[in-house]
């Protein structure tokens, strides 16, 4: 059986790659919520009959090809931080990090498919890939879950579909969401607006909101809400026209920006790489804000395109039990800023100061006879 | 502004669409870390709204009232209670959805795009649901087939739903 450091110890295969859409997708994500049929929920269940369940499911899990040696274990068989770091890397949820025996994560190699079993509901079945592929994640993951139907009996209603512990998961018990990285729509302060419009249509967005306009890092979810009276692809096939179109305003955004300001964009960019690349004591959310405006250089040309990889793993390997992880201890959280500076500086080593953009029309005059390069 | 489980100022807030309605809830720092609702990535308001924390916002969103007061139901496979229902706003097991249908159905209403099933279906099941379907088809062409006083008409349709219904039971 794959071990944890084994699993770990490579960067997700979703996280190699968040390009197209011009880096605004980062990842998509499709769950899939399953229950056994005349089984009581997790919630609900005892002790013993939780351990039948998971009796039940975990051999049935295991036997699918897609999760040839995958990392099987109960929860209760991991640390605390080991079952953090599966959080931070969206393997499994919080409130699945906070059970023991008689709930397991089944994950597979690349971690492109993640199976919680016994979480708030039976099976919780989650595929994730870079970008926007919702289609193929829910594809892939729809496949496994037929291959789950042969050997168990999932509870279904032809009313209420997929019965979920939950009756907001009723019905297809699908929840599409994909991570959206917005600095350009934040700059511009255009964010609000936009967010407002897709909550109007019934879709959920997730961020955490400081002082009303920000986001840490600029990040953003957008899910569906609704699971029932509609099939999955209209679902996904809706999710991914909102989230092309606001990842078709954040690129418009971006573009203003540098033709209108660019000035600002240039000082927010040099800054940030200023201080990521020369702090020595830094907490997440100031690490998180600056390496998004690095990755937002990254997209503009500021700096080599490879720096929007650089940044998208970095934003996992600074979190708290990554680098407790890293450390093989556990740190206070002082410790943590001047570890999570000292990797910053570490792994931004080799990165060469932004090169700066700005050009005004007697810029471009003036320099365009003696630097025909640039043009 | 205050935090909404503690006196300290609010530093976070978040704003999320449950079971259609908006939800907005002010946290400070410690109390926003202690529920995980520091992690752009967790799905967890819904939890803290729904699960109704003592004493959190959780707990006067008013989505009780949609649950109809108690007549002692239990459901038979898992001894879950309507009382059960009330407090956690979710269930013991799939029979449960049998149990309470009627406050089900009132829960659910206005909480989804529609209230029935469309999409996947386990493939044992799919035979026998295209067959409700086709039944369902069926008897509205035989309301408009009486209707229009289509009498002939009326009588083969009723021919076919009664076949449908002898290879469903």
């Amino acid at each position: 059986m794959m071990r944890f450091s084994t699993l770990i110890k490579h960067p997700a295969d979703w996280m190699a790659g968040g390009q197209g859409d011009h880096g605004a997708v980062l990842t998509s994500r499709i769950r899939l919520a399953r229950n056994l049929r005349r089984h009581p929920f997790p919630g609900w269940a005892k002790r013993d009959q939780r351990a039948a369940a998971l009796d039940l499911m975990r051999p049935a899990v295991e036997a699918l090809p897609a999760m040839k040696g995958a990392f099987s274990h109960e929860l209760g068989d991991l640390t605390s931080v080991q079952k953090q770091v599966l959080v931070e890397r969206h393997l499994i949820s919080r409130e699945h990090a906070a059970r023991g025996d008689g709930s397991a994560a089944v994950i597979e190699r690349r971690q492109t498919f993640s199976l919680m079993l016994n979480e708030e509901d039976h099976l919780r079945m989650q595929a994730i890939r870079p970008g926007l592929q919702l289609t193929a994640a829910f594809n892939a993951l729809s496949e496994l879950d037929t291959e789950l139907e042969s050997s168990l009996e999932f509870a279904f209603d032809p009313t209420l579909g997929y019965l979920t512990t939950c009756p907001t998961n009723l019905g297809t018990g699908l929840r599409a969401s994909a991570m959206l990285h917005l600095p350009g729509l934040v700059l511009s302060d255009q964010i609000g607006q936009v967010l407002q419009a897709v909550n109007k249509i019934g879709l959920a967005v997730r961020g955490l909101y400081g002082e009303g306009t920000e986001s840490l890092g600029n990040l953003y979810q957008i899910s569906n809400q609704s699971t029932l009276g509609e099939s999955e692809e209209t679902i996904i096939r809706r999710l991914e026209r909102v989230i092309s179109q606001v990842a078709n305003h954040e690129q418009n955004a971006r573009e203003k920006l540098v033709e209108d300001d660019p000035e600002m964009v240039s000082d927010k960019i040099g800054r940030a790489y200023g201080v990521l690349r020369h702090a020595h004591i830094i907490d997440s959310k100031e690490a998180l804000n600056h390496l998004s405006l690095l990755r937002l250089g990254g997209t503009l040309g500021f700096f080599p395109e490879e720096t929007i990889v650089l940044c998208d793993s970095l934003l996992m390997d600074i979190q708290p039990a990554h680098l407790q992880l890293h450390s093989g201890r556990k740190l206070s959280p002082e410790e943590r800023d001047s570890i999570r500076a000292e990797i910053l500086r570490s792994r931004l080593h080799s990165l060469h100061s932004p090169h700066i953009r700005i050009s005004t029309n007697e810029d471009q005059k003036s320099s365009d006879p003696t630097n025909p390069g640039d043009a | 502004m205050k935090c909404d489980f503690c006196e300290n100022k609010a530093t976070v807030f978040l704003t999320q669409l449950v079971e259609g309605q908006m939800k907005k809830v002010c946290l400070c720092d410690g109390c926003a870390k202690e529920r995980g609702v520091t992690d752009p990535t967790g799905f967890s308001l819904a939890d803290l709204l729904l699960g109704g924390l003592p004493g959190g916002p959780g707990t006067v969103t008013g989505n009780t009232s949609q649950v109809p007061s108690g007549n002692g139901k239990k459901c038979p496979t898992c001894s879950f209670t309507l009382d059960d229902l009330r407090r956690v706003r979710r269930f013991g097991c799939s029979d449960c959805y049998g149990t309470f249908g009627e406050e089900v159905s009132q829960m659910v209403r206005g909480m989804h795009k529609g209230t029935s099933h469309i999409g996947k279906v386990p493939e044992g099941l799919m035979a026998l649901q295209f067959r409700s379907q086709r039944i369902e088809e069926l008897r509205s062409r035989l309301d408009q087939a009486i209707a229009s006083e289509s009498y002939e008409e009326a009588a083969g349709i009723r021919d076919e739903i009664r076949n449908l219904d002898e290879v469903r039971s």
